[in-house]
């Protein structure tokens, strides 16, 4: 798909680009904060830089339903929700953790991502990526519904399923920790 | 007609994406605690539907089909954040400390 604008545009085209580049830069920015940052909560945080990021390039590539469901559900639900598990279970001082198998795991972790972005990057340049022929033409959250309850509906109902089970396995879990609420000798059970 | 320099192409997508896949697999293998290796899984994740969206824009006939795979992403991954922050509040309950180098056992 080439996209294209008429000429007299070309002011708003370039502010787009420089808007385009900005949330690039968030998104990279938050990713490096969130795999590098020493206290856990400031990795959240540049968790979540990054996930508003992805959202404005979600918007960049023209579809506004799933930008807003992405700060919905990432920024609003999964990044509060560890906010909360950070503020519960007391962060471990993983700067402490002096262990000689750190810098071997900080080796290992280089050596991956770059042997990762060097494979899969050469992959991205080496093919010539070709438009196919639209048969449809919208991504508004009617054509996105009218999917999921025709094409889609097996992972639809799947999907639900495996929330369900979640929500019942988290609880489940979060809970048997907690102990019988008796105590014995000031020690809860 | 002009074209814009950046957001037109696909390569930046990919590539941006691609960067986030490295940043997650790097966390994944650096990082000791649980919660920092579940928010690089889910960078790795927002690479995976933004490779999605990014295919589906530019090169898919059909223009829900990415938007829904990256919805059903979106939703797989909440359901494994609500799952591993439970397993590491109770890890943290029995043994106070949330590395993954020192869980070995299912039980004690």
């Amino acid at each position: 798909m080439d996209i294209t604008f008429s000429s007299d545009l070309s002011a708003y085209v370039a502010i787009a680009d420089v808007t385009f580049i900005a949330f690039i830069a968030m998104t990279l920015a938050g990713g490096l904060v969130a795999i590098l940052a020493k206290q856990l909560i400031h990795a959240v945080l540049g968790l979540i830089i990054s996930l508003i990021g992805v959202a404005g390039l979600y918007a960049f590539l023209g579809n506004y339903f799933i930008a807003s469901m992405q700060i919905l559900i990432y920024v609003g639900a999964v990044s509060i929700s560890m906010v909360f598990a950070v503020m519960l279970a007391r962060p471990p001082e993983e700067v402490k953790q002096k262990s000689m198998r750190l810098a071997t795991k900080i080796a290992l972790g280089v050596i991956v991502g770059l042997f990762t972005a060097a494979t899969v990057g050469s992959a991205v340049f080496a093919h010539r990526w070709s438009a196919a022929a639209k048969v449809t033409s919208g991504d508004t959250p009617v054509e996105i519904g009218i999917g999921l309850l025709t094409r889609n509906v097996l992972a639809f109902e799947l999907i639900s399923l495996v929330l369900l089970i979640a929500i019942i396995g988290s609880v489940v879990i979060a809970k048997r920790g907690r102990g019988t609420g008796k105590t014995v000798g000031g020690e809860e059970l | 007609m002009i074209q814009p320099t950046f957001f037109g192409n696909i390569e930046v997508y990919l590539l941006v994406a691609l960067i986030l896949l490295s940043f997650g697999l790097y966390g994944l293998i650096s990082r000791p605690g649980l919660i920092s290796m579940l928010i690089s899984v889910e960078l790795i994740l927002n690479g995976a539907g933004l490779n999605f969206m990014a295919f589906n824009t530019f090169t898919a006939p059909d223009k829900t089909e990415g938007a829904t795979f990256t919805l059903f992403v979106m939703g797989l991954a909440a359901a494994e954040a609500a799952i591993t922050l439970s397993i590491a509040v109770a890890i943290y309950r029995r043994f106070r400390l949330i590395t993954a180098d020192n869980l070995s056992g299912m039980k004690d």
